[in-house]
C-alpha cells in the first residue's frame, strides 16, 4: 500500500498545474471564487470548457473514440483535484457529466455525431429536465407528457429547479409517454431545443440571492421523436444511470478542502479579528478537516478498487451523502468566523462584476449566500434520505 | 497511489480473521474476564507460531520486518473478536521504544524474545497528574554511584500485570536537578520494592497502577544514551493509536453485522424492526460511520513513518474521528437491541465497553481535535 502518486502519476500532475498555470486567467480565477451557487456563469464556465477542449481534456470521463482522453481513474482523481486546488471555473456539467454519458450509452448513431462535438467544443448548453411540483424525492411520478403526432412528440407540463435554464440552449428530459403499470414505465428521454415554441422558463431566486435555477413550463412543445433517446418507456432506465454520474465520481475532497482552506484564512486574519484564536472555532476548524481526510481515503480507497477493475458499489452514495454535509458544515463554519460581518447583504449579482463598494471585504462577500444556498446540497441529485435509502438497500440489503 | 492489500497482506488478513473467528467465543470471553491473568498464555503461544509476535520486529532481530499496515490489518481482525492478549503493550508499545531508544545490545536481548513469545512487556507512562499530556512526567530518575533510582507512581499500564519487563518513563535528574529530558527504563516484573496492583480493564484484559518507592536499577536499565525520549514516545503512542484504531474499526463491523441481524429477525407491530425508514437510516448512519472509521484508520497507519508533525495530526485526526463514530455505532448498537442491549447477556454489551475503553485510551476526541488543532497552527506559523 502506498499514499503517494508514481512517477508516471506525479509527471501528469505537473502536466495539469502547467496547463492551469497557463490557461486560468486572473479573471476566471476571481470570478469563480466570487460564485457563491454551485454553477459558474457560461461566459465563465464555458470559456475554461473551450480551454480544456483545445487540449483534449474537454470531457475526462468519456471513452477515447468519443474525445475522451482515456484517463486511469488516478489521473481523472489528479485532474479533479488540481482543478480545485487551483480554483478553476465549473463547466456545463450537466453536458459534460451528465447528458454526454447517456448519449455515449444508449445514443444514436446520429445523436452521438451531433450532440458529443457540440458538448465537447462549448457550442451547446445543457439543462436537466428532471423534477417536477409534484415529483421531487419521487422523481418516477413525473407528468410532463409528452404525446406522439406523427414525427413529433407534443410537450405539456412543466419542470423545475432547472439549473441555467435561463442560460441552455438544450434540455435532457425525462417525459411521460404512456402510463405502464409502474409509474416507472412509459417514461422516456428526450432532447429539447430550448428555443422551440411554447417553452417558458421563470426564474426562482434562492435563499442567497442567486439566479441559478428555474421553472420551465411546456405548451404545446414539438419534439421531433427523432431526439427520443434509446428507445420509449425506457428512460427511467437512463435517467438513473445518469443520476450515478451526478451522485459523483467520487471526487469531491479537494473542493471541500479548498473551501476550508479559505475560511480558515478568514479565521486567521485580522478581519475577523482572529477567529482562530478562540478554541471553539479551532477545534471545529480541525473537526471539518478530519471529515475532509476521511471522505478522502474513501475517494482514494474507491479509487484503488477501480483501478483494479472492481466495482466500489454503493459507496457513492456515501460519497454524495458525506460531501454534502461537509459542504454544509464548512459554510457554517464560514458564517461564524466572520462573527457580525455576516449581517451584511450584498444583493447585486454576479458578485465579479460589482460597481460599488461593498459593505463588507471582498473575501467575505460569499460566505453567507454559500451558506444559504448551501442547504440544497443535501436535498438536490437526490436528498440525504433518500441516500441514506439506497444505503441501506444496497449495502445492508435492508 | 494503490490502496489495495498486497498478496501477503491479504493472506495475514485471512488467517487472522480465521483464527479469531475460530478461536475467540462468547464463553473463552467471558473466563477470561473472570480469569486472574485476563488472557490465555496458550492462544499468546499461537501468536508466537503465527508470526504475529514477530510481525512487526526487524528482521535482524529475528522478526518479520512489517509495519503499521500489517499490524492494522492483524489489530482489526482481533477487534472482531474482542482479542485479550497482550498485543499492544507487548509488541506494539514495548517493541516499538525498545527498537527506536534501544541500545543495539538492548534490542539483541530483548527484540527476539518478544518474537519468539518469551518476553511480555508493557509501558508505564500515564500519571494521574499528567492526564494524557504526554510531556507530562513526574517520575524522577535520579543518577546513583551504582545507577539509577527511580520514584513516583504510574497509572493505566495496559498489562503490566502479566509483562516480564516493564518500561518505565522517568524524569532524568542530575546532580543539578531536573534535566528536561525524559528516560526510558527497562524494569524487570521482579524488582525489589515495584508494587503493581492490578484490575480487569473496562472491555476486557487488565491494567494495572505501579508504585515506584525508590526504586535501584543498574546503570543500563536506561534505554539508550539518555537523550530526551519524548519524541520516541510519542512516535510509539501515535502508532498505538493507528493500531487500536485499527481495533476500533474490527469492533464497530462486529457490532454493526450484529445489529443488522438482530433488527432483520426481531419483530414488533407485526413486521420487522429494520422495515422502519428511522431504523434503516440509523443502521446506513452506523455504516457510513464504520467506513469513516477505516478510512482514518488506514490513513494514521499509512503516516506512521511521515515526519512528526505530519504523523501526530494524522493519529490525533484518527483517534478523534474514530472515537467520535465508535460512540456512536456502540450506543446505536444497544440502543437498537432494546432492553437486551442494555443486559450481560448479549455480546453487545462487551463490544461497546471495548469501545468506550478505546475512547479514553491516550485522550478521547476533544482531546485529539484540541491537539490536531495546535499541531495545525503550529505548522502555518512554520
Amino acid at each position: 500500500m502506498d499514499l503517494q502518486f508514481n512517477a508516471e502519476e506525479r509527471a501528469f500532475q505537473s502536466e495539469v498545474r502547467g496547463f492551469i498555470a497557463k490557461n486560468l486567467t486572473e479573471e476566471m480565477k476571481r470570478a469563480t471564487a466570487l460564485t457563491p451557487s454551485v454553477f459558474s456563469d457560461p461566459d465563465i464556465g464555458m470559456a475554461w470548457q473551450r480551454a480544456l477542449h483545445s487540449r483534449g481534456w474537454g470531457a475526462p470521463g468519456w471513452p477515447v473514440e468519443h474525445g475522451g482522453p482515456d484517463w486511469t481513474p488516478a489521473q481523472r482523481w489528479i485532474f479533479e483535484s488540481e482543478c480545485a486546488r487551483a480554483g478553476v471555473p465549473n463547466v456545463n456539467v450537466m453536458g459534460v457529466k451528465m447528458v454526454g454519458p447517456v448519449i455515449i450509452g444508449f445514443g444514436s448513431p446520429e445523436q452521438k455525431n451531433f450532440y458529443l462535438p457540440r458538448i465537447l467544443s462549448g457550442e451547446d448548453y445543457w439543462c436537466q429536465g428532471y423534477s417536477e411540483p409534484g415529483s421531487g424525492s419521487d422523481l418516477s411520478s413525473l407528468k410532463t407528457r409528452a404525446v406522439r403526432d406523427g414525427d413529433d412528440y407534443v410537450i405539456n407540463g412543466t419542470k423545475i429547479w432547472t439549473t441555467h435554464a435561463h442560460h441552455a440552449n438544450r434540455m435532457f428530459a425525462l417525459v411521460r409517454t404512456s402510463d405502464g403499470p409502474r409509474q416507472q414505465d412509459g417514461i422516456s428521454f428526450i432532447l429539447i431545443d430550448m428555443t422551440t415554441p411554447g417553452i417558458t422558463t421563470r426564474p426562482i431566486l434562492t435563499i442567497g440571492g442567486d439566479h441559478e435555477v428555474n421553472q420551465v413550463f411546456f405548451d404545446d412543445v414539438r419534439v421531433p421523436v427523432a431526439n427520443r433517446v434509446g428507445d420509449e418507456g425506457k428512460g427511467w432506465t437512463y435517467g438513473k444511470y445518469l443520476l450515478e454520474f451526478e451522485r459523483g465520481s467520487g471526487i469531491a475532497s479537494a473542493k471541500l478542502r479548498e473551501g476550508l482552506r479559505a475560511i480558515t484564512e478568514l479565521a486567521e486574519s485580522d478581519l475577523t479579528g482572529r477567529a482562530i484564536d478562540s478554541p471553539d472555532i479551532a477545534t471545529r476548524i480541525s473537526e471539518v478537516e478530519v471529515d475532509i481526510d476521511a471522505l478522502e481515503m474513501t475517494e482514494l480507497r474507491v479509487l484503488s478498487a477501480l483501478q483494479t477493475g472492481q466495482n466500489p458499489g454503493a459507496v457513492s452514495s456515501i460519497l454524495k451523502l458525506r460531501n454534502s454535509e461537509i459542504r454544509q458544515a464548512v459554510t457554517r463554519l464560514g458564517v461564524d468566523v466572520i462573527g457580525h460581518d455576516a449581517l451584511a447583504v450584498e444583493t447585486m449579482r454576479p458578485l465579479y462584476k460589482l460597481n460599488h463598494e461593498p459593505a463588507l471585504p471582498e473575501d467575505m462577500l460569499t460566505v453567507v449566500p454559500e451558506y444559504l444556498n448551501g442547504r440544497a446540497y443535501t436535498i438536490f441529485g437526490g436528498t440525504s434520505e433518500i441516500q441514506r435509502d439506497i444505503i441501506a438497500k444496497m449495502m445492508l440489503g435492508i | 497511489m494503490d490502496l489495495n492489500l498486497s498478496d501477503e497482506q491479504r493472506l495475514l488478513r485471512e488467517s487472522a480473521e480465521r483464527f479469531v473467528a475460530e478461536s475467540y467465543d462468547a464463553d473463552h470471553r467471558r473466563k477470561m474476564a473472570g480469569d486472574p491473568l485476563g488472557f490465555s498464555p496458550a492462544v499468546w503461544k499461537q501468536f508466537a507460531e503465527l508470526g504475529w509476535l514477530a510481525l512487526p520486529i526487524p528482521e535482524e532481530f529475528g522478526g518479520l520486518g512489517g509495519g503499521p499496515i500489517e499490524i492494522g490489518i492483524l489489530m482489526e481482525a482481533f477487534g472482531r473478536g474482542l482479542v485479550c492478549e497482550p498485543y499492544v503493550a507487548t509488541v506494539v508499545l514495548g517493541a516499538a521504544l525498545i527498537e527506536r531508544c534501544g541500545s543495539t545490545a538492548q534490542k539483541q536481548a530483548s527484540l527476539p524474545k518478544i518474537a519468539d513469545g518469551s518476553m511480555k512487556l508493557a509501558f508505564a507512562h500515564s500519571e494521574r497528574a499528567a492526564r494524557f499530556d504526554l510531556a507530562k512526567v513526574s517520575t524522577s530518575a535520579t543518577k546513583t554511584a551504582q545507577g539509577w533510582r527511580l520514584s513516583g507512581s504510574k497509572i493505566a499500564v495496559l498489562d503490566g500485570h502479566a509483562a516480564d519487563e516493564i518500561i518505565v518513563s522517568a524524569h532524568l535528574h542530575d546532580h543539578h536537578g531536573p534535566s528536561g529530558r525524559i528516560g526510558l527504563f527497562l524494569v524487570p516484573a521482579t524488582a525489589a520494592g515495584l508494587a503493581i496492583s492490578d484490575y480487569p480493564r473496562l472491555g476486557g484484559g487488565r491494567a494495572c497502577n505501579i508504585e515506584l518507592p525508590d526504586l535501584h536499577l543498574p546503570e543500563d536499565a536506561l534505554l539508550g544514551d539518555g537523550r530526551d525520549a519524548l519524541p520516541a514516545i510519542e512516535w510509539a503512542v501515535d502508532r498505538a493509536m493507528a493500531a487500536l484504531g485499527a481495533e476500533a474499526v474490527g469492533i464497530m463491523q462486529t457490532l454493526l453485522d450484529t445489529t443488522l441481524e438482530y433488527t432483520k429477525i426481531r419483530k414488533q407491530f407485526g413486521r420487522p424492526l429494520s422495515a422502519n425508514q428511522v431504523i434503516r437510516h440509523r443502521l446506513a448512519d452506523m455504516a457510513i460511520q464504520v467506513d469513516e472509521a477505516r478510512s482514518m484508520a488506514l490513513r494514521a497507519a499509512l503516516k506512521a513513518d511521515s515526519a512528526p508533525v505530519e504523523r501526530a495530526r494524522a493519529a490525533s485526526a484518527a483517534k478523534a474521528k474514530i472515537g467520535k463514530c465508535a460512540r456512536f455505532v456502540g450506543e446505536q448498537s444497544i440502543q437498537l437491541h432494546g432492553g437486551m442491549g442494555v443486559t450481560d447477556e448479549l455480546e453487545v454489551g462487551a463490544y461497546f465497553k471495548r469501545l468506550v475503553a478505546f475512547d479514553t485510551l491516550f485522550g478521547g476526541t476533544a482531546h485529539h481535535y484540541a491537539r490536531h488543532a495546535r499541531l495545525g497552527r503550529s505548522t502555518v506559523s512554520a
